[in-house]
């Protein structure tokens, strides 16, 4: 039977890592878009926020970050628990896990996106102003839709990388593809045999984001780049 | 292309042109836009020390200076793309609202306001801005559409009129990077026109094209112009300024140096500053 008939276990593990690589993508990207737009604001405080922020996560390997984060969070979520009276509090795996990778790749993505913001030439905004738009419609209609052709190349590394570090989870519980990978290896002793199967499965997963990110830049680079016929 | 690449440009005379027309022949015509003494500051360099201009319905002003005169900034100031330090910007009759900001700048009081009035101006810029990701009949439609609120249908009906009115509707689906520089610039025009503005602001229109390719956005301005169209133009073409504009302002280190009919101050200046410009600028 195929990988000893643990393969759709090992799919369902599949499930919960494509889960929580797209709610950390989701939730980096707010971060990324709150921070480049801190880094490119007026206001010193908020320069200086998301420069600590970008500096510190930046700096810091993503499994002593995400160590840090899960125990930290559970001892402050406890001691405030504590205070208000309640009993012993155990974290999600997965909302501590997609929380924690969405603060660490909102940081990368601060400065993919402020780059991309940058790269769109002033004219841009500035026609959309002198002709009575908000500052809203040009960020939703002049800005946003140019940032997104500037943004995919580095946008699709960090979703690449992220797909990735969703393996460290399974360190602090959560039930995904490496996970059960470990399990089945320790049940069969065929270790080779799992990890061969999952780094394929991470390979088909990040191949066809590559595939369907490429496609989205050139869907957004209309009038860019020549047109091919 | 079965299309014309031009359309007779003088054939389509708007209700605005008749009206100004007729406005010229008899009473004084409306000042569509006034400022006063605006000044500019780049850090300790004072780019305008206090200019006045105004122009009546139907004038067409031509700006004209050496680079670094401030020509350029009056304009960007008259829509608070650039924010004065001091002056009043009058559109139409409605005075746009100005408080003292942070860094001693001017700013609009009331957000609305400044977008209304930056609508009654529509600008032509020099590196014609054209919205990249949009294609010509996408950038004309644009602004109509979420800034004056008309329906797609009327948007699209004005911006194709537009756009013919400029001699560019076989190109209505092309994007920006597509077209040549006149092309991209007359199709930057159309979507000034587009706004019906008071007045249209024009900044070095040709000054990015190949030589070329001037005659033909020239030729689109000439028309503009005589359909009645209030215009301040900021340019280097002297032919322009000669045989367009009714009014030439000569700017000279943030001041107005001299002003006038062109006919008067072209072919005799009284300034030495006019003088040596122009006998370095012939064309």
């Amino acid at each position: 039977m195929f990988l000893h008939g643990y393969f759709p276990a090992i799919l369902e593990g599949l499930r919960s890592t494509l889960l929580v690589s797209a709610v950390s993508l989701a939730i980096a990207c707010v971060f990324g878009l709150m921070g480049a737009g801190a880094k490119l604001s007026a206001s010193r405080a908020a320069n200086i926020a998301a420069d600590t922020y970008t500096t510190l996560i930046r700096g810091l390997p993503e499994l002593v970050l995400l160590l840090l984060i899960f125990y930290g969070g559970q001892i402050l979520i406890n001691s405030l628990a504590d205070k208000a009276g309640l009993g012993y509090l155990d974290i999600n795996p997965f909302i501590a896990g997609t929380t924690t990778l969405g603060f660490i790749f909102g940081a990368y993505l601060t400065e993919t996106f402020r780059g991309a913001i940058l790269a769109i030439p002033r004219g841009q905004s500035e026609a959309g102003l002198a002709y009575g738009m908000s500052r809203g419609q040009v960020l939703r209609r002049i800005v946003l839709p140019q940032m997104v052709r500037h943004a995919i190349p580095g946008f699709t590394n960090n979703w690449l990388v992220m797909i990735k570090a969703t393996a460290l989870l399974s360190i602090i519980g959560l039930d995904d593809m490496v996970h059960r990978a470990n399990l089945a290896s320790a049940a069969t002793r065929e270790p080779f045999t799992f990890y061969a199967a999952i780094g394929g499965i991470y390979l088909a997963v990040t191949t066809v984001s590559i595939l369907l990110l490429g496609w989205v830049e050139r869907r957004f680079s209309l009038g860019v780049r020549k047109v091919e016929f | 292309m079965t299309e014309p690449k031009t359309q007779p440009m003088t054939e389509l005379m708007t209700e605005a042109a008749m009206e100004s027309s007729s406005a010229r022949a008899g009473a004084e015509p409306a000042t569509k836009l006034q400022a006063e003494d605006l000044c500019k500051r780049f850090g300790a360099v004072d780019v305008l020390k206090g200019v006045s201009l105004s122009a009546r319905a139907g004038e067409v002003i031509a700006m004209i200076g050496s680079s670094g005169s401030g020509k350029s900034t009056i304009l960007r100031c008259l829509n608070l793309l650039e924010k004065p330090h001091a002056g009043r910007i009058i559109v139409g009759g409605e005075e746009l609202r100005l408080m003292p900001g942070k860094g001693g700048e001017l700013e609009a009081q009331d957000p609305a306001q400044l977008q209304r009035i930056r609508a009654r101006l529509a600008m032509v810029f020099q590196q014609f801005n054209l919205w990249a990701h949009m294609t010509a009949l996408q950038n004309v439609v644009e602004a109509p559409i979420r800034v004056l609120g008309l329906s797609r249908a009327e948007a699209t009906e004005r911006a194709e009129r537009y756009l013919a009115r400029v001699g560019v509707s076989h190109r209505k689906d092309a994007y920006p990077a597509h077209m040549s520089g006149g092309e991209q610039q007359r199709v930057a025009i159309a979507r000034a026109l587009a706004m019906e503005p008071e007045v249209m602001l024009f900044d070095e229109p040709t000054s990015a094209l190949d030589p070329e390719l001037v005659g033909e956005v020239l030729r689109v301005m000439r028309s503009l112009a005589e359909e009645g169209r209030t215009m301040l133009v900021v340019t280097h073409e002297m032919g322009f300024a000669r045989e367009v504009a009714n009014r030439v302002i000569f700017l000279h280190r943030g001041v107005i140096e001299e002003e006038g009919a062109p006919a008067e101050i072209l072919a005799q200046p009284r300034s030495e500053r006019l003088r040596s410009f122009l006998s370095s600028s012939l064309k």
